[in-house]
């Protein structure tokens, strides 16, 4: 739909060609370009807007170095500002308790049971031992669900009374207190976060585990509203970071921008596919060229 | 907002709406160029209407004059697709006919066992094989079954698949070829779910699938959120497909017929 930006850009500060700075002129057009690239991305509106008034005053005055022309230089501008904003903490996870409990919470459909398996997985080949905890009672076979998961990977898979989500969780804190296994992974029912009642359950959930991760699963293509569910799990919950899943599709993932900007808080891993391996460490700079459409 | 007129601000305002409602750029352009050339004493009220005619489609179902009815549910992975076969089938049901289920996402952990279960809530007869086998080979289970028992409809469920998954599309493409030489011109019905919290992606989905399996309608899903799912008239826009039913829950009775201007009206404010 869109002309690649760099060529955008390029046009717009072709004129400047030997000229010493970037001025307020054709900052301001292409401002524009990257304002359309970024709603194009799906970032959130408001966060745009922020976005781009950081840029501009980066910009402005702005030393053209000999080594590039301008419009790489904007560029680069515009990519370091990305990077600063999306990879600001470090993205491990601090798992310190015996053992360590990681819930997964978001929105119905984002990933969360898929991703259960894919990080029991991942964390295992680390050396942690871990256990799946099916603590979403709601959906129908979202237990049959992990427990097919956990299997096809060999790690158990805790059901408890398949009922109700705080006894099982209670119970697979009592199982594995004495036990081999020193992480736990809470699968949870997806929710919508203005579901009063099913956001105090995760509230629940948390107070009774003292979680050392909260993770937020959110699906990549995901657009406006992003900020909304995000803002809504991080203040209910504190949440110490993201996953995005579904970042094998061809969605530019403008969502990882918008949520990192408003919480603060970092993006730890992303999905890649629906096997159990395609998961994978978050790069910063590689989602900022997907984002920018470069 | 209400009653005011067209000025800079207000068309500023307007913009932010429908860009935060994901229409998107390009189509929030259409819409507001359109309203700047209305010359209206009602800068809101105006943009609704022109919002609800850009909407303005026919959303009955194709069913054929002879049973079955063959509907097939498509979409990307986790829009609700399975629940939506779910929530059409309680929908016949109560209308006095006689439904089955074909279970023909044999990909996916416990979809089958996803899917009997509403089969078992909503009284449907669920045709399924185990999981890894064809897709298509299930599609061709349930419709014969349906043919044979003179059953009204058959819903097919499919697997989530990326539309970028060229491999996936093909087998989908499979499932309703198969379809077709059971019952010609089935399937009548190809619904695209799309969740209503999707983005600028909704459009390139929509028109990659309707490429693929000629979608005739479009389902917005999860519209009991906060998301509006303005991409829809963007789809509707460059596409030119109908939205047939909107998803407001996760129980069997949440499925409402589309209406424009309750859908308009829940963007704008
Ligand atoms: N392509 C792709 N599909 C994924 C990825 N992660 C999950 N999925 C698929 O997304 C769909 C939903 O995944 P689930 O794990 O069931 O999502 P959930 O959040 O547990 O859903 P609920 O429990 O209903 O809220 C399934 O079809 C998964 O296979 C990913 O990274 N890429
Ligand atoms: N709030 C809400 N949730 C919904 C709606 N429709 C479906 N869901 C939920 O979304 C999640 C995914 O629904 P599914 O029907 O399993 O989605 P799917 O498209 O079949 O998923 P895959 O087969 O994995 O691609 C489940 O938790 C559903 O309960 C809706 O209209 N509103
Ligand atoms: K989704
Ligand atoms: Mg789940
Ligand atoms: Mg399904």
């Amino acid at each position: 739909m869109f002309e690649n930006l760099q060529e955008r850009l390029s046009k717009i500060f072709r004129s400047l060609t030997g000229q010493g700075r970037l001025t307020e002129k054709n900052i301001n057009e292409a401002v524009r370009q990257v304002k359309l690239s970024l709603l194009e991305a799906d970032v959130n509106f408001k966060v745009v807007k922020e976005f781009i008034d950081s840029v501009k005053a980066k910009a402005l005055g702005e030393e053209v170095l000999k080594s590039f022309t301008p419009d790489q230089q904007f560029v680069k501008i515009v990519r370091d500002e990305l990077i600063n904003i999306m990879g600001k903490s470090a993205a491990t996870l601090n798992l310190r308790h015996h053992p360590s409990v990681i819930m997964l919470v978001g929105l119905q459909g984002s990933g969360k049971t898929t991703t259960a398996a894919k990080l029991a997985n991942y964390l295992r080949k680390s050396g942690r031992t871990v256990l799946l905890v099916a603590a979403d009672t709601y959906r129908p076979a979202a237990i049959d669900q992990l427990e097919k998961l956990g299997k096809s990977i060999q790690i158990p898979v805790l059901t408890g009374d398949r009922k109700n989500p705080l006894i099982i969780v209670q119970q697979a804190l009592e199982y594995s207190k004495n036990s081999q296994y020193n992480t736990l992974i809470f699968d949870t029912a997806g929710r919508l976060h203005i579901d009063e009642e099913m956001m105090e359950e995760l509230q629940q959930i948390k107070q009774l585990s003292n979680p050392d991760e909260i993770l937020m699963v959110v699906d990549a293509m995901i657009g406006q509203d992003a900020v909304n569910s995000a803002l809504e799990f991080d203040k209910r919950l504190n949440v110490t970071g993201f996953i995005v899943t579904k970042m094998d599709g061809d969605a530019r993932g403008g969502v990882i921008l918008s949520i990192t900007h408003i919480t603060g808080k970092p993006v730890k891993f992303i999905g890649v596919g629906e096997k159990i391996d395609a998961f994978e460490q978050f790069h910063p700079d590689r989602v900022a060229a997907r984002i920018l459409g470069m | 907002l209400k009653g005011s007129k067209i000025s800079d601000e207000i068309l500023e305002e307007l913009e932010e709406r429908l860009l935060m409602a994901d229409v998107g750029y390009p189509t929030t352009e259409y819409i507001i160029e359109q309203l700047k050339q209305s010359k209206t004493n009602d800068a809101l009220e105006t943009l609704k209407e022109i919002m609800i005619d850009l909407l303005s489609f026919d959303s009955k179902l194709n069913s054929p004059d002879q049973p079955p009815f063959v509907i097939t549910v498509v979409g990307v992975n986790g829009t609700g697709k399975t629940t939506t076969v779910a929530k059409l089938a309680a929908y016949f049901q109560s209308t006095g006919k006689t439904v089955v289920l074909g279970a023909a996402d044999t990909f996916r952990a416990a979809a089958i066992e996803q899917l009997r279960e509403w089969g078992e809530r909503t009284g449907s007869t669920v045709i399924y094989h185990s999981e890894g086998a064809d897709s298509a080979a299930v599609a061709f289970d349930a419709v014969s079954h349906a043919k044979a028992r003179e059953k009204d409809v058959v819903i097919i469920d499919t697997a989530g698949r990326l539309h970028t998954k060229k491999n996936l599309m093909e087998e989908l493409k499979k499932v309703h070829r198969v379809i077709g030489k059971v019952v010609p011109g089935a399937p009548h019905e190809v619904l695209l779910v799309i969740d209503a919290t999707t983005g600028q992606n909704g459009l390139v989905q929509a028109k990659v699938f309707k490429e693929m399996v000629d979608v005739t309608g479009i389902v917005i899903t999860k519209l009991d959120g906060t998301a509006k799912g303005g991409i829809s008239l963007a789809i509707k826009k460059e596409l030119n497909l109908p939205i047939k039913f909107i998803g407001i829950g996760e129980g069997a009775e949440d499925l409402k017929p589309f209406d424009a201007k309750e859908f308009v009206e829940a963007l704008i404010d």
